[in-house]
């Protein structure tokens, strides 16, 4: 059973009265096909109207739905000879962030990424995408060893955020994400980063300083959940779909905000209606975005990083 | 008079002040405001402030944001919740940011984030060290994602400063939680804190509904996290200015600037 949400209701039931109708011509002399053409017609333009007007809170939808897409679907897709390295050589290997070397169009590249479970078993494995310091220090330990042997990084983004427990504040949860926080700001290789579904505060920014920030189309980026930041704000939780509004947290208003690079389309109805072309769709901005980057003289790219960071942000001064 | 939270004894205000906020009979390290942290520190009229007038703006329209910082304007007579400079420690010169937790809980929007990446990176350009003094309840709401940048805006500046040999010292003082904890207060070359002073990632609520168990009463203070090997070390108010007078001076010896 796929996941039908809320805003979809109205196209899922009109697509259920067309396969009605077109059942019911097959068992009798009455033709239909008139009716049928209209209503299909009608469905392509609800599906227009309706896909094509997203509110946040929507995306907010479409960015955790079940089937989207992970990780480890778009290395099967984008990238060949994927080999997964696990461990941070100091605790363990926290499932919920995979790493390793792959090809990408016959060049060596490391891909890092959020991992969530595809289904409740792997969920649980990978704790739902929310990474503990270990996590963040096996992503760390990748990244230095891709710009030993100039590698480009590819990170994906995809996390609730960084998971809240005792375990993890006891071995240094901050620490682990402020330490990424700086060393990928002056690792001396190209880094890309793709947001593809939730972008959760410090959790995401740990695998997201980069030189170019881009976003699918219905994946979000926020200091904190709709649901936290209503909870904080007003006291109730329910009201995340206000707080979605106005905590400006999908692609297109983090472009206008001028944090990310490119808002990477998503096909009609989202990435999970179909993986093959929304992998395609990265493809195209990965492999523009790499070619600009290695173009670039390192020192220069250190230095366009420190400008890309530093105009972010708004403030007055007297 | 003042009631001491910890272990009720009664104070005059003035006595309390004179121990620089640290309660006389149980050591409680009461919150100092910025400029109190700062006539703690420095030799008398040597800390010269930048970026003093920078405010801010109301960048993703947020209802009732621009009150808020009107507020608290008045009740602290700071424009934001940290105040950057440079001054000196005992003769020993030094680039210096302190966050004021009286200022919407010390969060930090895109005013804090860039006087801090200002301030470092006035300190690699005139080869100074840089000390900061953070009190955060983490990143500000009404600044929404702006403020989560900020982490890394500061950061960058941090790895540049770094780069260049410059040295870093964190203080973590109460409290020191959320996008501030994980960012530019863990990354010092020396991490210390205040006894008592609340640090962490997540809230003890969160946790506690996450995991359904009680966490330990000590849970999050920097002795917690000095048990846990997070902290270089948990610093008394007192000895504050001689550690970091004799650091500054270990590390003038070559160490600032390659």
């Amino acid at each position: 059973m796929k996941q039908v949400l809320e805003f979809e209701k109205p196209i899922v039931s009109l697509k259920e009265k067309i396969a009605e109708l077109k059942e019911f011509t097959k068992h009798s002399d009455i033709d239909l096909s008139e009716e049928v053409s209209t209503l299909e017609r009608r469905l392509a333009h609800l599906e227009d109207e309706i896909y094509g007007n997203l509110k946040p809170w929507d995306r907010v939808q479409m960015a955790r739905h079940q089937e989207r897409p992970t990780t480890l679907d778009y290395i099967d897709e984008i990238f060949t000879e994927f080999i997964e390295f696990h461990g941070d050589r100091a605790f363990g290997d926290d499932e919920a962030i995979v790493a390793g070397v792959a090809y990408y169009k016959d060049n060596p590249v490391t891909v890092i990424g959020h991992q969530r479970g595809r289904d409740t078993k792997e969920n649980i494995r990978r704790n739902f995408g929310m990474p503990h310091p270990e996590g963040y220090r096996k992503a760390l330990r990748h990244m230095k060893q891709a710009e030993k042997f100039n590698r480009p990084i590819i990170c994906f983004i995809d996390t609730k955020g960084a998971h809240p427990g005792k375990e993890a504040e006891e071995r240094g949860q901050s620490e682990a994400i402020a330490r990424n926080l700086v060393e990928m700001a002056g690792l001396k290789i190209p880094i890309i980063c793709i947001v593809i579904g939730e972008g959760g505060s410090g959790g995401a920014l740990a695998l997201g300083v980069g030189d170019y920030i881009h976003m699918l189309e219905n994946s979000t980026y926020s200091v904190i959940s709709p649901e936290g930041a209503a909870a904080l704000l007003w006291k109730d939780s329910a009201l995340a779909k206000n707080a979605a509004e106005s905590m400006r947290i999908t692609s297109y208003d983090l472009h206008e905000l001028e944090i990310i690079d490119k808002i990477i389309p998503e096909p009609k109805g989202g990435a999970h209606r179909n993986m093959k072309q929304q992998a395609e769709n990265i493809d195209i901005i990965l492999e523009q975005s790499i070619k600009k980057l290695r173009e670039i003289p390192i020192d220069d790219l250190l230095e366009k990083r420190w400008e890309k960071y530093k105009q972010i942000g708004d403030y007055i001064e007297s | 008079m003042k009631k001491c939270n910890n272990c009720y004894k009664i104070y005059y205000r003035k006595e309390l002040k004179k121990n620089l906020n640290v309660c006389p009979n149980c050591g409680l390290h009461n919150q100092l405001s910025a400029w109190e942290r700062i006539d703690s520190l420095f030799d008398q009229d040597t800390f010269e402030e930048w970026d003093q007038s920078m405010t801010s703006s109301n960048p993703l329209s947020f209802p009732d944001y621009e009150e808020k910082i009107e507020k608290d304007r008045k009740k602290t007579g700071l424009n934001e919740g940290v105040v950057t400079g440079k001054g000196l420690i005992d003769g020993q010169a030094t680039a210096f940011a302190v966050m004021d937790a009286g200022f919407r809980m010390g969060s930090m929007g895109s005013v804090i984030g860039e006087k801090i990446a200002r301030a470092i990176e006035n300190a690699k350009n005139e080869s100074l060290p840089f000390i900061i003094f953070t009190a955060s309840g983490g990143a500000r709401m009404q600044e929404g994602v702006l403020s989560l940048m900020q982490m890394t805006k500061a950061s960058v500046a941090i790895s540049r400063f770094s780069e260049a040999g410059g040295l870093m010292i964190s203080v973590m003082t109460h409290p020191t939680t959320g996008g501030v904890s994980a960012s530019f207060a863990s990354v010092g070359d020396y991490n210390f804190a205040e006894p008592g002073a609340l640090i962490g990632f997540a809230g003890r609520r969160i946790i506690e509904q996450t995991i359904r168990e009680e966490l330990p009463d000590d849970f999050q203070t920097a002795e917690f996290l000095m048990k846990h090997g997070q902290l270089d070390k948990v610093v008394h108010r007192h000895d504050m200015k001689h550690l970091l007078k004799t650091l500054l001076e270990m590390h003038a010896k070559g160490g600032v600037g390659k």
